[in-house]
C-alpha cells in the first residue's frame, strides 16, 4: 500500500466520521433556515409583546390555524413550480376555477331530499370534479410550457385569464353559496384543537416534503431544476416533469380552492387575487431559489407562519391593508438582503475552503501504478 | 536585447493557513512564450490570479515593466498590457460575435448610437489576424465551443496586450485551430508580446515554448530552457511520479463475438452520411476528425437526439429505433458529454446526487421511496472506485478539481451498467495524473465488455486507447486504422486531409 493510499484512506474515515456527526449536512442545508427561525421567532415576539392581551390568546392562534392554510397550500404550489426554475401565476386562477366547479355541483345538481349517505357520494363527487379541473388546468399549463416551449411566466399569465374567465363566465360574476352543512364542515370545525384546514395544510405539507426527499421524482425535480441540459443527458424526461409539477401546482390549488369554498361557505370567481404575489413572497422568503433547483418545505412553512403572525399582529394594531403590504413587502427585501448577506460570507469563505481542498488534491490525487494503468499523454 | 516584462519574486500565498504558493518566482522577458506547468492544484490559477491583480501575495514582489507594485489592482495589471484569457472565455453569449469583439472599442467611442459598420470592420479584421473565419452576425452562444474560444483570443489581441496569458487554449481546438494558433502566437512574439501559456498537453508545450516554469504543490520545482526537459523529466517534476505509458489490446477471443452495435449506411442531410460500423463487446473503438466532421452530430444520432434520415441500427443484432435519450439509456447506451460543465454535472448538487440522478429508480423500498442506505452505499462505492478525491460525497461537485468532476460524470454512467458507452473528449482540461486514472477506468470497462466510443481530438489519447481507429472528414467515414499500424504523425496528416 502506498503512502498515498494510506492518506486517502485516513481522509476516508475522517470525512466517514464527520459525515455520521451530521457537520455536512447541517453546512450543506439551505443556509437561510436558521435565519428564518431567527426572523419568525422575532416577529412573534414582537407582536405578543405589542399586544400580549389578544396576540396570545388561544382564540387568535385558532383563527391564525383556519386562516393560512389556504395561501400556504398555494405557496407549496408555486414552490414546486419554482423548483422548476419556472412560476405559477395561475394558481389563484385554478383554485377558484376547481372552487367554482365544487360550488356548482353541491349548489345546483344535489336533489331536495337526499339522505345523509347519498349526501356524503355527492360531496365526494363534488370533491373529485374540483382535483380533477385542478390537474387538467396544470395539465394546460404545463403542456404550454414543456411542448410549445412558452415560458412559464408568460404561459401561467395566460392561463391565470383564462381559467378566472371561465370562471366568471359560468358564475356570471356572482358567488354561488348553499353548500351542505357536510362539506362546510370541513372549513369551519376542528378536530380536538386542530382546525380542520389546519390539518389539511400539515398533510399536504408532508406529502409535498416525502416527494421532494424521498422520491425519485424529488430528486430528478431538483437536478433538473439546478441543469436542465444535464438532466436531459442523464436521461431524465425533462418535458414529462414539467408536465407532472405543473399538474400537481393544479392539484394543490384545487385543494386551496376547496379549503377557500368550505371556510367562506361561497365560491367567487375573483377570490384572493392578492395571493398569487402573496406565495411568490412566500417561496422565495422562504429560500426557494427563483432560477430553480434549491429549496425546502419547512422553507416555506416557516415563511408562511411568519407572515401570518405579522399579518394577524397588525390587525390588532389596526394597521391598514396598505401598512400590512408595505411591511410584507419590506419583509420580504430584508429577508432577500439578509440572505446575500449571509450567503456572501458563506460562499467567501467557501471559496477558500475550496482552495484548500484543492492545494490538498492535487497534493495526493493517487494514480494507479499497476503496470496496466501507466501511461499519459504523449 | 529582450529585457524582463513581469517579474514575479517571491511570491507567497495562503488561504485560510493553507499555502497555495511558497516562494514561487516567475520572470517573463519582453517577447517570450513562456510555459507554464503543472497538475490541477499545483497553484497555477492562484499564480495567474495574483497577476491579475485579483488575489494580493501575502509576501513578495510583482514588478510590471521595471515599475514596482506593492499592492496590485486588476485595473492597473490590464493598463500595464497584461491579458488573460480564461477558460470559460467571458463572453456576452447572447451578442453576435461582431458585438462581443467591438464591445470596447465601442465603448471607448462614448458614442451615443453604434457605428455598425465600425464594429463589423474591427471584428473582422480581429479574426483575420489570427487567420479563421466566424460569422460575424452569428450569436456566441450558437457558436461551438472551439470557435468561442477563438472570439477569446481574438477579443483578448484587440486590448494592446504586451503579455497575454493563456488558461489552456488548447482544449477544445483541433489541430489545425491549434497550428493557426500558434501561428498567430509566434506572429505576436515577433511584435514584443509575451506569451505565458498555461497547458496540460505537453506535445504543445514542446512545440511552442521556449521557457517552461513547473510548479507542484505550490512551489518552484523547475524552471529552464524547454530544450533542459525530456518528456519524462517533464512529468517526474510535474507529477513527482514516474508514470510510464502502455497500448490496450483488446483480449484475444472476443474478435469473433457478435457486435453490440451495428451501424449501416446512416445518414442525416448536412451532417453525415453512410456511414457504416460495428462495435464490439470489450473494444474501444475510435472515432477521430476535425470539428465538423460530423462526429458529434452522429454520436447524438446514436444517443436519439438526432434522429438520422436514413440507415439502420442495430443492437445485438436486432434493428431499433432510437427516438429519444431515454430510449438510448434503456438500450444500455452511456454517453460522457463533451461539455461536463453544461452537459454533465449539477454543478451546485451534491457529488453523490450527480452519481445516482441517472440510476435513483433502481434504489426504491417496497414503498416507492428512496433507499437511503442502498443510494448512499452506491455513492460511497463510486467515491472510492473511481478514487474521486472529496472530503465528503455531499459537497457540491463544483468543489471538485476538473479530473474528479470527470470521474463523478463517468460515475454517473458506470453505474447505470451500461453496454455501450459513447465518449466524448473524456480528458478534455483533465491534468496527466487524473488522465491516466481516467483511460485506467475505460479500459478496465472494455475489459468487462463494455464496448466503447471514444471521440477524441486528443491523438495520442486514441492511439494508446483504442483498438481500431474510424477517420472521418466530411461527414463520411474515410479510413480505418487497427491499433499500432499508424503512427501519431500519420494519423495527424490524414486529419486534416494533408496526405
Amino acid at each position: 500500500m502506498s503512502i498515498s493510499e494510506t492518506k486517502q484512506e485516513q481522509r476516508d474515515m475522517s470525512s466517514r466520521w464527520l459525515g455520521r456527526l451530521g457537520i455536512y449536512g447541517v453546512m450543506n442545508r439551505d443556509n437561510n433556515l436558521v435565519l428564518l427561525i431567527a426572523i419568525m421567532v422575532t416577529s412573534f415576539v414582537l407582536m405578543a409583546s405589542l399586544r400580549p392581551d389578544r396576540f396570545l390568546t388561544l382564540d387568535n392562534f385558532d383563527s391564525m390555524a383556519y386562516q393560512f392554510p389556504e395561501f400556504g397550500i398555494m405557496s407549496i404550489a408555486m414552490m414546486l413550480t419554482m423548483l422548476t426554475g419556472g412560476i405559477d401565476l395561475s394558481i389563484v386562477g385554478m383554485a377558484n376555477l376547481s372552487g367554482v366547479f365544487a360550488a356548482l355541483a353541491m349548489a345546483r345538481f344535489i336533489p331536495e331530499g337526499t339522505t345523509s349517505v347519498q349526501l356524503v357520494f355527492y360531496i365526494l363527487g363534488a370533491v373529485i370534479l374540483s382535483l380533477a379541473t385542478g390537474l387538467a388546468c396544470g395539465l394546460v399549463n404545463g403542456l404550454l410550457i414543456s411542448r410549445i416551449g412558452i415560458p412559464p411566466i408568460l404561459a401561467t399569465l395566460g392561463t391565470m385569464q383564462l381559467f378566472t374567465g371561465i370562471a366568471i363566465i359560468i358564475t356570471k360574476g356572482y358567488a354561488v353559496f348553499g353548500f351542505p352543512e357536510q362539506f362546510t364542515v370541513l372549513g369551519n370545525e376542528a378536530l380536538w384543537i386542530f382546525p380542520i384546514p389546519f390539518i389539511i395544510f400539515v398533510v399536504c405539507a408532508s406529502a409535498c416534503a416525502v416527494m421532494l426527499n424521498k422520491t425519485s421524482f424529488g430528486l430528478k425535480l431538483y437536478m433538473m431544476g439546478t441543469n436542465p441540459t444535464a438532466s436531459k443527458f442523464s436521461g431524465i424526461n425533462n418535458a414529462a416533469m414539467l408536465v407532472r409539477t405543473y399538474m400537481l401546482s393544479g392539484l394543490l390549488a384545487a385543494i386551496a380552492g376547496l379549503v377557500v369554498i368550505a371556510r367562506t361557505n361561497s365560491a367567487k370567481a375573483d377570490y384572493g387575487t392578492s395571493y398569487t404575489l402573496q406565495a411568490i413572497l412566500i417561496s422565495v422568503m422562504g429560500g426557494v431559489n427563483p432560477s430553480g433547483g434549491f429549496g425546502t418545505i419547512s422553507g416555506i412553512v416557516l415563511a408562511v407562519l411568519t407572515l401570518q403572525f405579522l399579518s394577524s399582529g397588525f390587525n390588532m394594531l389596526r394597521f391598514s391593508n396598505f401598512f400590512k403590504d408595505f411591511v410584507w413587502g419590506a419583509t420580504l427585501l430584508a429577508v432577500m438582503v439578509m440572505n446575500y448577506l449571509v450567503n456572501n460570507r458563506r460562499s467567501r469563505s467557501r471559496a477558500l475552503g475550496l482552495d484548500q481542498r484543492e492545494a490538498i488534491v492535487g497534493e495526493s490525487d493517487h494514480i494507479d501504478m499497476r503496470p496496466d494503468a501507466r501511461r499519459v499523454q504523449e | 536585447m529582450s529585457r524582463p516584462f513581469l517579474e514575479v519574486r517571491n511570491v507567497s500565498k495562503s488561504f485560510a493557513g493553507v499555502r497555495a504558493l511558497e516562494n514561487v518566482s516567475l520572470t517573463i522577458n519582453q517577447g517570450e512564450i513562456r510555459c507554464l506547468v503543472g497538475e490541477n492544484g499545483s497553484g497555477k490559477s492562484t499564480l495567474i490570479k495574483i497577476i491579475a491583480g485579483v488575489y494580493a501575495p501575502d509576501h513578495g514582489d510583482i514588478i510590471i515593466g521595471g515599475k514596482l507594485f506593492k499592492r496590485l489592482h486588476p485595473i492597473d495589471s490590464i493598463r500595464e498590457g497584461i491579458q488573460i484569457i480564461y477558460q470559460d472565455f467571458s463572453l456576452f453569449p447572447n451578442l453576435t460575435v461582431a458585438e462581443n469583439l467591438a464591445l470596447n472599442h465601442e465603448m471607448s467611442q462614448r458614442r451615443r448610437f453604434v457605428d455598425w459598420r465600425g464594429v463589423n470592420q474591427i471584428a473582422r479584421e480581429a479574426l483575420a489576424r489570427i487567420g479563421v473565419e466566424i460569422p460575424l452576425n452569428a450569436r456566441v452562444e450558437e457558436l461551438p465551443v472551439a470557435d468561442k474560444q477563438l472570439v477569446a483570443i481574438s477579443r483578448a489581441l484587440l486590448q494592446h496586450a504586451r503579455l497575454i496569458i493563456m488558461d489552456e487554449p488548447t482544449t477544445a481546438l483541433t489541430r489545425r485551430e491549434v497550428d493557426a494558433l500558434f501561428r498567430v502566437i509566434k506572429g505576436l512574439q515577433q511584435k514584443g508580446i509575451s506569451i505565458l501559456f498555461v497547458s496540460h498537453k505537453l506535445n504543445e508545450v514542446y512545440e511552442i515554448a521556449e521557457k517552461i516554469t513547473i510548479l507542484r504543490n505550490g512551489k518552484n520545482v523547475a524552471d529552464g530552457d524547454t530544450s533542459e526537459f525530456d518528456r519524462a523529466k517533464l512529468i517526474y517534476h510535474m507529477t513527482g511520479r514516474q508514470v510510464e505509458q502502455s497500448r490496450y489490446e483488446r483480449e484475444a477471443g472476443g474478435d469473433q463475438a457478435r457486435p453490440l452495435l451495428k451501424v449501416e449506411n446512416l445518414s442525416r442531410r448536412g451532417e453525415y452520411s453512410d456511414v457504416s460500423f460495428e462495435l464490439y463487446p470489450g473494444e474501444i473503438l475510435g472515432l477521430v476528425g476535425l470539428l465538423g466532421a460530423g462526429r458529434t452530430e452522429l454520436a447524438m444520432s446514436l444517443l436519439g437526439l438526432r434522429p438520422p434520415d436514413s440507415g439502420r441500427i442495430y443492437i445485438d443484432g436486432k434493428p431499433i429505433k432510437i427516438r429519444s435519450f431515454e430510449q438510448a439509456v434503456k438500450q444500455g447506451i452511456g454517453y460522457v458529454p463533451e461539455d461536463r460543465l453544461t452537459q454533465g454535472l449539477f454543478l451546485q448538487q451534491s457529488i453523490g446526487r450527480n452519481i445516482v440522478v441517472g440510476t435513483i429508480d433502481r434504489y426504491l423500498n417496497r414503498f416507492g421511496l428512496i433507499d437511503s442506505r442502498k443510494v448512499n452505499g452506491q455513492i460511497s462505492k463510486w467515491v472510492r472506485d473511481l478514487s474521486i478525491v472529496t472530503p465528503s460525497p455531499l459537497l457540491p461537485v463544483q468543489s471538485l478539481s476538473g479530473g474528479n468532476q470527470q470521474r463523478v460524470v463517468l460515475a454517473k454512467w458506470l453505474a447505470s451498467n451500461p453496454r455501450i458507452l459513447v465518449l466524448n473528449g473524456p480528458t478534455v482540461g483533465v491534468d496527466v495524473g487524473s488522465k491516466a486514472e481516467i483511460h485506467r477506468i475505460i479500459r478496465e470497462l472494455a475489459r468487462q465488455g463494455v464496448g466503447v466510443l471514444l471521440i477524441s481530438d486528443d491523438i495520442p489519447e486514441v492511439l494508446n486507447n483504442c483498438s481500431r481507429i474510424l477517420l472521418m472528414r466530411k461527414g463520411r467515414i474515410v479510413e480505418e486504422f487497427t491499433a499500432g499500424m499508424v503512427s501519431e504523425n500519420e494519423l495527424v496528416n490524414k486529419l486534416s486531409g494533408a496526405a
